[in-house]
C-alpha cells in the first residue's frame, strides 16, 4: 500500500518535472536543456520573494511564475532563435545556459545554508494506513490539474490549437499563416512557467539546492526519452513507469539508486526502442 | 539609385598552391611557409614549462595540455564522425580509475599503468557506448550526457572503488619535469596522430560515416563497426588524459566524472574552431589560464564557460584557427558583382 | 540476358508508414544479366521498393531471395556486401571529401579488398580509373574537386562510381537520369550498356520513359503501391492500365 501511494505521489512529481521539457519539445523540436535551470532559478525566485522582500506567498508565486515565463520566453527570443534547426547546438547552447544560471545561484550563495520553501498546507493525513501530508496530496491534485488544463487548452483555445498545428507538421502549420517562431517563444515560456509551477509545488518537500537542478533536469529528459520525445501520453506513462521503478528500488536499495533509475531507463529506453513508448519519429527520420 | 553590391572573394594564396605540390621540398620558403605554424606550436608547448617559473603556473600548463587533449577527443568525434559527446568525463573518470587500479592493485609503475589505462579504458568505454551507437544526434548527445552521472552514481552508492572518498596514493611522476614533459609530449603526439588519421583510409571512413552515414552503409561498411572504432580512439585520449590526472594529483576519485571534463574542452573546441583538430588545443590554451585567474570566483568557473560558449555559438563563430587558417591560406578582396 | 537463371527474386514484398501502403504484396524476378525498368507515377512507392531490396527499410512482409538465400530484412551493409548496391534518388555523396576520395570509402569495405580492387597506397589510382572510366576527365581538376562543388551531373556518376568501386553484380539506380540534359543522359548509355556487357544486372527506377525503354529487356510498373503491369518495354507502354496510373482517369485514349 505504502508503495503504491508513494509511487502515486512520486510519478505525478515526475510528470510535473517533465511536463514542461515534454512540451517544448513536442510543440518546437527544441530540446530545453535549461529546464532544471529555471526550476531551481524559480525556487529561489519564490524563497526571495517570500523570504527576502516579504511579498507574501501568493504574490510571490504568481509573479515567480510569471517572470520565469518570460525568462524563457526571453532565452528563445534572443538566443536559441539564432541556432533554430541545428539540434546539437540548441542543445550545446541551452545546456550552456542552464549551466550559466544554476553555477551563477551556486555562486550567489545557494549552497551551504538551506533554503527551503513554505509548504502551503502543514499537516499529514493518513491514506489507507499510510501517512501523507498535504503538500504531496497538493503536488497530486495540481498535477492532474495541469494535465487536464493543458489538454482542454490544446483542445479549445486558438493559441493552443496553433501550437498543436505546429507540433504536428511545421511546414503545414507555417503555410497556413502561424508564425513557428512566435509559437516556439510562447511553447519556451509555457514550458519554463510549468518548471515554475512545478518548483514551487515540488521544492517545500526539500531543500532549494542546485542538484536538484541537473536532477530535475535528468528525470525529465528520462520521463520524455521514455514516453517519446514530444508526445504527452507518453510522457506521462513514462513518469508513472519510472516513478514506481524509483520507489520499489528506493525502498529495497537506497535512495541514491533514485537517479540511476532514472538513467538506466533512458539508456535501456534508448536501445531497445529508440522511439521511445510512444514515439513516432523514428521512421519519418530515416526517409531514404 | 542603384546599390553597389559587393561580395568577398576568397583566393588560396600563391605559396599556398605551390606549397601543396612537389616544389615545396625545392625551396625553403615553401618548405618554411608549411612548417612555420607547425614550429610555432610545437616549439611554443615545448618551452612553455621552461618560461613560466612558479610551479603553479607549470601546473597550469599541464592542466592546458590534459583539456587540450580532451578537447580533440571530442572534436575528433564531433567533427569528423558525426557524434557529439556531451559526456567527456566518462572518460575522464573511466581512465583515472583504471589508471590508479592499475598502479595500486597491480603496482604497474606510472608509465606502464597510464598506457594500460588508456587502451583498457577505451576497451571499457566503447563498450559502455556501443548500444547507443545506432543512435543519432541529439539521441547520442544526451545518453553520453548521462553516463559520466549514472558511473559516478553507482560508484557511490555500491560504495565501490573508494566510493565517496577515492583511491588515494596513487604514484606521482616524481617531478615537475615529468610532469609536465610526459603530457605535452601526449597531447602532440596524438594531435599529430589524428591530423594523418583523419586523411589516411580510416579517417576517410569516419569523415564518410559524418557526411553521409546510409551512403556507408551502401557501400557494403558496417557503420557500427567504424563508430565504435572512431568511440574507441576518441575514448583512449579521454582515458589517457584521466590516466595522467589521476597520477598528477595522485588521487583517483568522483571528481574525475565533473562537468568540467565534459563541458570545457566543447567550450575549448567552439571558441578554436571545430573541425581543425589544431583549435581545440588553442581553445584551451586560451581558456585554461583564463580560469585559473577567475579561480577566486570558485564554481562561477564554470558559469563563464557556459558564457562564452553560449557567446560563440549564438554568433556562430567559426572560431579561431578556422579564422586564422583562412588568413593564412588565402587573401580576401571585395569585388563588385 | 539469361531466363532461366533467376538472380534476385523477391515475392509479396509489403510495407506500410503509418496507415499508408507504400508496397502492397509486389512479386518479381530479376534475371541475371538482364536490366529490369521499374516505372510508375510519383509516390508509387519505387523508391520504397528500392530500400525493401537493398535492406534500408525492413519489410512488413515477403521475401527477398538472392541466389536462393532470403536476405529480407538484413542489414543493408550484409546485402551491399553480396554484390546488390543501389544508388540513391536524391544524390549521397561525402560533401567534404573529394570526388576520389569519395570512392576511397566503398573501396575499403569489405567486398571491395576481397575482390582485390586496389591495396592499401593503391587505392587512389583505382579510385581514378573508376572515375575516368565513369567520366570525370582524368587530367582536368574534376576528380580533385570536392564533391559539393560538383554539378549534378557529376554527383549522378558519383553515385555510379560507388556502385563499381564493390565490383557488384546488381546495380539498383534509382532516377539516375533524372535531373540531368539529354546529351548527359546520351553519353552514361553507352557506359551503361557496356556494364551490362560485363555482366552486371540492373535494375533501374526512371521516369524517363524514353531513355529507360531503349534500354531495358523489361519493364515492371508500379502504382499505389502495387504492380500494375509486367513485360517488355512496348507491352508495357500499351498496357491501359499503365497509361490511366501516369495520366489519369480518362487518359488512356
Ligand atoms: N520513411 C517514410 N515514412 C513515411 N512515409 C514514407 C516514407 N518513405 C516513403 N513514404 C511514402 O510512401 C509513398 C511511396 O514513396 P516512394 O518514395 O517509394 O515513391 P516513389 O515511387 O519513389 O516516388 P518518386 O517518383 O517521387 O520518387 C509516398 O507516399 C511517400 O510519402
Ligand atoms: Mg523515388
Amino acid at each position: 500500500m505504502e508503495i503504491i501511494v508513494y509511487g502515486i505521489v512520486n510519478s505525478v512529481s515526475l510528470a510535473l518535472m517533465a511536463l514542461g521539457f515534454t512540451l517544448v519539445y513536442g510543440i518546437s523540436r527544441l530540446p530545453n536543456f535549461a529546464h532544471g535551470a529555471f526550476y531551481i532559478l524559480a525556487g529561489y525566485l519564490a524563497w526571495v520573494g517570500i523570504r527576502s522582500l516579504n511579498m507574501g506567498y501568493i504574490v510571490s508565486v504568481l509573479l515567480t511564475i510569471f517572470v520565469v515565463g518570460i525568462l524563457g520566453m526571453a532565452m528563445y527570443r534572443f538566443f536559441l532563435i539564432r541556432v533554430r534547426g541545428m539540434p546539437i547546438s540548441e542543445i550545446i547552447a541551452s545546456y550552456a545556459m542552464g549551466l550559466f544560471i544554476l553555477e551563477a545561484l551556486r555562486w550567489k550563495g545557494l549552497k551551504g545554508m538551506t533554503f527551503t520553501l513554505p509548504v502551503i498546507y502543514p499537516g499529514t493525513i493518513f491514506l489507507f494506513d499510510v501517512p501523507v501530508d498535504y503538500q504531496r496530496l497538493l503536488v497530486v491534485a495540481i498535477g492532474a490539474g495541469i494535465v487536464a488544463g493543458l489538454w482542454l487548452f490544446t483542445k479549445f483555445t486558438r493559441l493552443g490549437l496553433a501550437l498543436r498545428g505546429i507540433a504536428q507538421d511545421e511546414q503545414a502549420a507555417m503555410m497556413l499563416g502561424i508564425d513557428s517562431d512566435a509559437m516556439a517563444t510562447v511553447a519556451t515560456g509555457l514550458g519554463s512557467a510549468l518548471a515554475a509551477v512545478a518548483a514551487i509545488v515540488l521544492l517545500p518537500l526539500g531543500n532549494i539546492v542546485v542538484e536538484a537542478g541537473y536532477q530535475v533536469l535528468i528525470f525529465a529528459v528520462a520521463v520524455c526519452i521514455v514516453g517519446g520525445l514530444g508526445s504527452w501520453a507518453g510522457a506521462i506513462l513514462a513518469s508513472f513507469i519510472i516513478g514506481f521503478a524509483q520507489i520499489l528500488t528506493v525502498s529495497y536499495m537506497q535512495s541514491h539508486f533514485q537517479v540511476v533509475v532514472a538513467l538506466l531507463a533512458i539508456i535501456l529506453t534508448l536501445i531497445a526502442k529508440p522511439s521511445g513508448l510512444f514515439g513516432r519519429q523514428k521512421q519519418l527520420e530515416e526517409r531514404v | 539609385m542603384a546599390e553597389v553590391q559587393r561580395r568577398k572573394e576568397r583566393l588560396d594564396r600563391g605559396i599556398k598552391v605551390r606549397a601543396e605540390s612537389i616544389y615545396a621540398v625545392s625551396s625553403w620558403e615553401e618548405a618554411a611557409y608549411l612548417l612555420a605554424p607547425r614550429i610555432i606550436l610545437v616549439l611554443g608547448l615545448l618551452l612553455a614549462p621552461l618560461l613560466v617559473q612558479s610551479p603553479y603556473w607549470k601546473r597550469v600548463v599541464t592542466v592546458v595540455c590534459v583539456y587540450g587533449l580532451l578537447g580533440l577527443s571530442f572534436d575528433f568525434l564531433a567533427h569528423f564522425v558525426g557524434l557529439v559527446s556531451l559526456g567527456g568525463a566518462l572518460a575522464t573518470g573511466v581512465g583515472g580509475y583504471a589508471s590508479a587500479l592499475a598502479n595500486k592493485a597491480l603496482g604497474l609503475p606510472v608509465f606502464l599503468s597510464i598506457p594500460l589505462a588508456s587502451l583498457a579504458g577505451g576497451v571499457v568505454c566503447t563498450v559502455l557506448l556501443l548500444p547507443c551507437l545506432p543512435l543519432r544526434g541529439v539521441y547520442f548527445a544526451i545518453v553520453t550526457l548521462m553516463y559520466p552521472l549514472v558511473l559516478s552514481r553507482l560508484v557511490e552508492a555500491f560504495n565501490i572503488l573508494g566510493g565517496t572518498d577515492g583511491i588515494p596514493g596513487v604514484q606521482g611522476f616524481g617531478g615537475p619535469w615529468a610532469e609536465s614533459y610526459i603530457i605535452i609530449s601526449a597531447l602532440l603526439l596524438c594531435l599529430f596522430g589524428l591530423r594523418r588519421l583523419v586523411n589516411e583510409d580510416l579517417g576517410l571512413i569516419l569523415r564518410g560515416v559524418k557526411d553521409n552515414d546510409q551512403a556507408v552503409k551502401a557501400s557494403g561498411i558496417s557503420v557500427t563497426r567504424y563508430k565504435a572504432i572512431a568511440v574507441f580512439i576518441a575514448s583512449t585520449l579521454g582515458c589517457l588524459a584521466g590516466a595522467y590526472l589521476a597520477h598528477l594529483y595522485m588521487w583517483a576519485g568522483l571528481s574525475l566524472f565533473a562537468l568540467d571534463f565534459s563541458i570545457l574542452p566543447i567550450a575549448a573546441t567552439v571558441i578554436g574552431g571545430g573541425g581543425t583538430l589544431v583549435g581545440a588545443v588553442v581553445g584551451s590554451m586560451i581558456l585554461i589560464p583564463l580560469s585559473e585567474l577567475l579561480r577566486e570566483f570558485g564554481t562561477l568557473r564554470i558559469a563563464f564557460y557556459a558564457l562564452v560558449l553560449m557567446g560563440f555559438i549564438v554568433v556562430r563563430s567559426e572560431g579561431l584557427m578556422v579564422w586564422a587558417q583562412r588568413k593564412y591560406h588565402q587573401f580576401e578582396r571585395w569585388v563588385q558583382i | 540476358m539469361n531466363m532461366d537463371k533467376p538472380l534476385l527474386k523477391v515475392e509479396g514484398l509489403s510495407k506500410t508508414f503509418g496507415g499508408l501502403q507504400a508496397v502492397q504484396d509486389v512479386s518479381m524476378v530479376l534475371y541475371q544479366g538482364e536490366i529490369l525498368g521499374i516505372i510508375g507515377p510519383n509516390g508509387s512507392g519505387k523508391t520504397t521498393l528500392v530500400n525493401l531490396i537493398t535492406g534500408f527499410i525492413k519489410p512488413d512482409k515477403g521475401s527477398v531471395k538472392f541466389r536462393g538465400r532470403d536476405i529480407a530484412g538484413w542489414p543493408p551493409h550484409k546485402i551491399a556486401d553480396l554484390g546488390i548496391v543501389r544508388t540513391f534518388q536524391n544524390m549521397r555523396p561525402y560533401y567534404s571529401l573529394e570526388a576520389y576520395r569519395n570512392l576511397i570509402v566503398p573501396l575499403n569495405s569489405p567486398r571491395a579488398k576481397r575482390m582485390g580492387m586496389g591495396r592499401w597506397g593503391e587505392r587512389d589510382t583505382v579510385a581514378l580509373d573508376i572515375l575516368e572510366e565513369i567520366g570525370f576527365e582524368r587530367d582536368s581538376f574534376v576528380p580533385y574537386k570536392k564533391a559539393s562543388a560538383l554539378p549534378t551531373g557529376y554527383l549522378k556518376r558519383l553515385e555510379l562510381a560507388r556502385c563499381l568501386a564493390l565490383k557488384p553484380e546488381v546495380i539498383i539506380a534509382d532516377e539516375l537520369f533524372s535531373g540531368l540534359s539529354a546529351s548527359e543522359i546520351a553519353s552514361l548509355v553507352p557506359l551503361i550498356e557496356k556494364l551490362q556487357g560485363g555482366g552486371i544486372t540492373f535494375i533501374m527506377v526512371e521516369h524517363r520513359l524514353r531513355e529507360l525503354f531503349s534500354l531495358a529487356n523489361r519493364v515492371i510498373a508500379l502504382d499505389f503501391g502495387t504492380k500494375i503491369c509486367e513485360g517488355s518495354p512496348k507491352e508495357v507502354m500499351a498496357n491501359p492500365r499503365v497509361r490511366q496510373a501516369y495520366l489519369g482517369p480518362g487518359g488512356s485514349d
